[in-house]
């Protein structure tokens, strides 16, 4: 039976329940969304028992402040937030017991940029295409299609589960203001000057305000198009690196669109895109490139570390 | 012949072509519905557009070199598919008025009398090549050229759902509230995206559309049937000699 979870005193920037996306749809036109930082999503879920992928709360920049209406198990792992129970100064990436009358304070973000925050048992909201994230443009999925407000009451199925203790420092990330993201090449390469591409590989790039959960759009030297940025609409992947005709790039992100016309000089890989979603403005960014198969070894490797940590959590 | 490169390392490219023509429309339909047909493990979704496929995958389920392979060997048996029936749908539209801002514009740039617009637009049967940009959206192929206008030269910060636009040689609708550079003529009260409906998205890449004129009183009346989800859409088979 559902339960309230808390009911919220502040709502924070920007917070809204993400799962790890809609997959099945950008076919149609609807953009997959989910959490930005996957990663920390389903860290935090493991650390209560729950699923990987069962939707969380993600929080930006300013995070929440909640009362609890039941006993609940949380974790909140990501960015780092100066959290406080009740006043009191508690650890992210840490399962803990937070008890009914109780506030979590999540406070504003020191280091990286987002949250995520998970329920043993989950949160219960629809599922809207076979997914719980919301999509903020949409205005359809997770809690009414929209971020939460001041009073809004968010329900759950509250398990009582026992904490773990603290994770394996390995497992948590070190999240810094000077990235280098890795870069699979293409798909329209070839739409740059030999100097563009130089400039892309060589200069440092800088995080703006106008970076969401749609994209990232980042200032740096002009990356030089042969003819203009101009395509025939084609899809847009996650990590995609657009470069409109003011040369300055955008990477997508979870919201994007589903197609572009802008020509892209590459696809960022997801095993950085979580290091991405923790930058916040003025963070520097330098671009390498890296082969799919390169690129499949990190991937597998972080599964792994993400697999024998399930098994330990048990 | 396709060519096939990575869009990251969850994602690869299949590219059947370099321009926006029926013939490619068609190769990438029958590939995609084989990929609908036959599910190659691994494989999360594939998003069809002019001139290339993309196909999103879990590397952890099945590698690069073995989706290569797979796909080229379901490219293979791509070209035995039989013809299959396209559906074209009836879309009700009220030009000019309220509905089209700049209907006038098009008359008056173009030199075409303004019954002649509609007549021009709504006589065309257009195909759906891609979905995409907000959901609902269909990139449509087949505006008659004495159409052709450019786009705004500051773009609107929104405009209604429904709206029906032109821009350049391509013309479209709105599903929901967007800003938009295109040169809007009319309004269809036809929903092409709500997420209460099952499914949600009207149209679908590799059918057709057509645009009805209606005044305005038919405009108000299918509105309120579109809004209590009382409204189906008009179709029809076409079918596609190959």
């Amino acid at each position: 039976m559902k339960q309230p979870l808390f009911a919220v005193t502040k709502p924070g920037l920007q917070t809204t329940v993400q799962d790890l996306g809609r997959f099945g749809y950008q076919q149609y036109g609807i953009s997959p969304s989910g959490a930005m930082d996957p990663y920390s999503m389903k860290i935090a879920n493991i650390l209560v028992g729950n699923d990987p992928v069962e939707a969380v709360l993600e929080t930006a920049f300013l995070g929440p402040d909640l009362v609890a209406k039941s006993d609940m198990v949380v974790s909140i792992c990501g960015g780092e937030f100066s959290l406080t129970v009740d006043g009191n100064t508690t650890p992210m990436w840490k399962s803990f017991l937070l008890k009914k009358g109780q506030t979590l304070a999540f406070g504003s973000c020191k280091k990286g940029a987002r949250a995520y925050m998970a329920i043993a048992g989950g949160i219960d909201v629809p599922k809207i295409l076979n997914s719980k994230s919301t999509f903020l443009n949409g205005k359809f999925g997770g809690f009414s299609g929209r971020s939460l407000k001041k009073d809004d009451i968010v329900y759950g199925h509250p398990l009582i589960r026992k904490p773990l203790k603290g994770l394996h420092t390995e497992l948590i990330p070190n999240w810094g203001n000077h990235l280098n993201l890795r870069v699979i090449p293409g798909p329209h390469q070839s739409m740059f000057t030999k100097q563009g591409i130089h400039c892309f590989y060589n200069e440092e790039f800088v995080v703006t305000t106008k970076s969401n959960r749609m994209g990232y759009q980042l200032e740096g030297p002009r990356i030089e198009h042969v003819a203009g940025p101009d395509i025939i609409s084609d899809p847009t992947p996650l990590g995609g690196i657009q470069v409109p005709a003011s040369g300055q790039p955008i990477i997508l992100m979870s919201d994007r669109q589903t197609t572009g016309g802008y020509a892209r000089i590459g696809t960022v890989i997801s095993t950085d895109i979580p290091l991405l979603a923790q930058a916040g403005p003025t963070s520097v960014i330098r671009f390498s490139s890296i082969s799919v198969e390169e690129a499949h070894e990190l991937y597998l490797k972080k599964q792994n570390l993400i697999k024998q940590f399930i098994i330990a959590a048990k | 012949m396709m060519q096939i490169e990575p869009l990251g390392d969850m994602g690869i490219r299949i590219k059947f072509g370099n321009i926006i023509s029926e013939d490619i429309h068609r190769e990438i339909q029958q590939f995609t519905s084989q990929l609908k047909d036959k599910p190659i493990n691994g494989i999360i979704e594939w998003v069809p557009s002019y001139t290339n496929v993309a196909i999103y995958y879990q590397p952890d389920i099945i590698s690069y070199s073995d989706l290569i392979t797979e796909l080229n060997t379901l490219y293979e048996r791509t070209n035995k598919v039989e013809p299959f029936n396209s559906t074209v749908y009836e879309i009700p539209v009220y030009y000019g008025g309220e509905a089209g801002p700049d209907f006038s514009f098009i008359a008056d740039s173009t030199g075409v009398s303004e019954e002649e617009v509609i007549r021009l637009h709504s006589s065309q049967v257009y195909l759906i090549y891609m979905m995409g940009f907000v959901p609902g959206f269909p990139y449509l192929g087949g505006l008659p050229n004495q159409l052709a206008v450019p786009r705004l030269p500051h773009p609107r910060p929104s405009v209604l759902p429904g709206s029906v636009g032109i821009g350049g040689n391509q013309t479209g609708i709105y599903p929901s509230e967007v800003p938009s550079g295109w040169r809007i003529i009319g309004r269809t009260p036809v929903k092409l995206f709500d997420i209460e409906d099952s499914p949600p998205v009207l149209l679908e890449a590799g059918n057709y559309l057509k645009f009805c004129p209606i005044d305005e009183a038919e405009f108000h009346r299918i509105k309120q049937l579109a809004d209590e989800q009382k409204y189906t859409v008009t179709t029809y088979k076409r079918m596609e000699a190959r």
